[in-house]
């Protein structure tokens, strides 16, 4: 799937990465351990509860650089900062890491494991 | 090339910042991105256990043509069984640590898979030192 069609299929906003909507996302890695998405090999796309500064950096190092955070947390304006400095995408959903996860296996995004 | 960070006890809006450094030096140097990732990934592990467990430090970075150096020197409680702290899984992270996403006991044991050298010293009531290797 695009991320313009994650988008749609999560009822989820942009908070950056405008630039790169069209791009494809095959596989996706739910965490809110970061430590754990320390130890991945691939480049997945991150669906994560935790919403703060060292999930940006988290991610920098990983160098995972698309982002979907669940439950509406509140994306600050220095994490956008950092991500923009990494051309990163940052998606927000309202919905549960369950839901999210769901939908996104549902409609074709692959597990790592 | 030698380069010197300061990291801050608790300072975790900054954790991370010694490590995205030497990525942006190491991208720049060249150096093939698999490494890269394994060098950013075992540093920002160290940072993040200054911060969180000790009472911050210094890292010091050296690159050469053919491998990096980092180390991470701290003030700190120290680690009374080295072997023990070494093992997945345990941790004795404060809960401001978890809420940073860290804390699973996971950073030694992600350390270790990803340099070619590892060396911890401890002392109880002094600090800690790690000093990590990567081979390019
Ligand atoms: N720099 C340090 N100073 C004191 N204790 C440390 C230090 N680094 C690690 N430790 C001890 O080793 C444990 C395991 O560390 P680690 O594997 O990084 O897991 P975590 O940081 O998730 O607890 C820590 O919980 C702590 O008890
Ligand atoms: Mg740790």
């Amino acid at each position: 799937m695009t991320i313009r069609e994650i988008i749609k299929l999560l009822d989820a906003t942009v908070c950056t990465g405008e630039g790169r909507l069209d791009e494809e996302v095959e596989t996706a890695f739910a965490s809110d351990l970061m430590s754990d998405v320390l130890t991945l090999k691939d480049t997945p796309m991150l669906v994560t509860g935790l919403c703060n500064i060292q999930t940006i950096r988290t991610c920098d190092m990983a160098s995972l650089d698309i982002i979907l955070v669940v439950r509406n947390k509140k994306v600050t304006e220095d994490m956008i900062e950092l991500a923009e400095d990494d051309d990163m995408v940052i998606l927000s959903c309202a919905y549960s890491m369950f839901k999210a996860c769901g939908l996104l296996y549902q409609n074709g995004i692959k597990p790592l494991y | 090339m030698h380069q010197e960070y300061t990291v801050i006890e608790g300072d975790f809006v900054n954790a991370g910042k010694a490590s995205s450094s030497v990525k942006k030096t190491l991208k720049q140097l060249n150096v093939d991105p698999g490494k890269v990732k394994r060098v950013v990934v075992a540093l920002y592990e160290a940072e993040v256990n200054a911060i969180a467990h000790a009472y911050g430090g210094k890292v010091l970075v050296d690159i050469d043509s053919d491998k990096i150096r980092m180390v991470v020197a701290d003030k700190g409680p120290g680690i009374p069984d080295i072997a023990l702290a070494m093992q997945e899984g345990y941790s004795t992270a404060r809960p401001e640590v978890r809420d940073m996403g860290f804390g699973a006991g996971m950073g030694l044991p992600n350390m270790q898979k990803n340099v070619d050298k590892l060396n911890v010293t401890s002392e109880v009531g002094v600090g800690t030192t790690v000093e990590m290797e990567v081979n390019f």
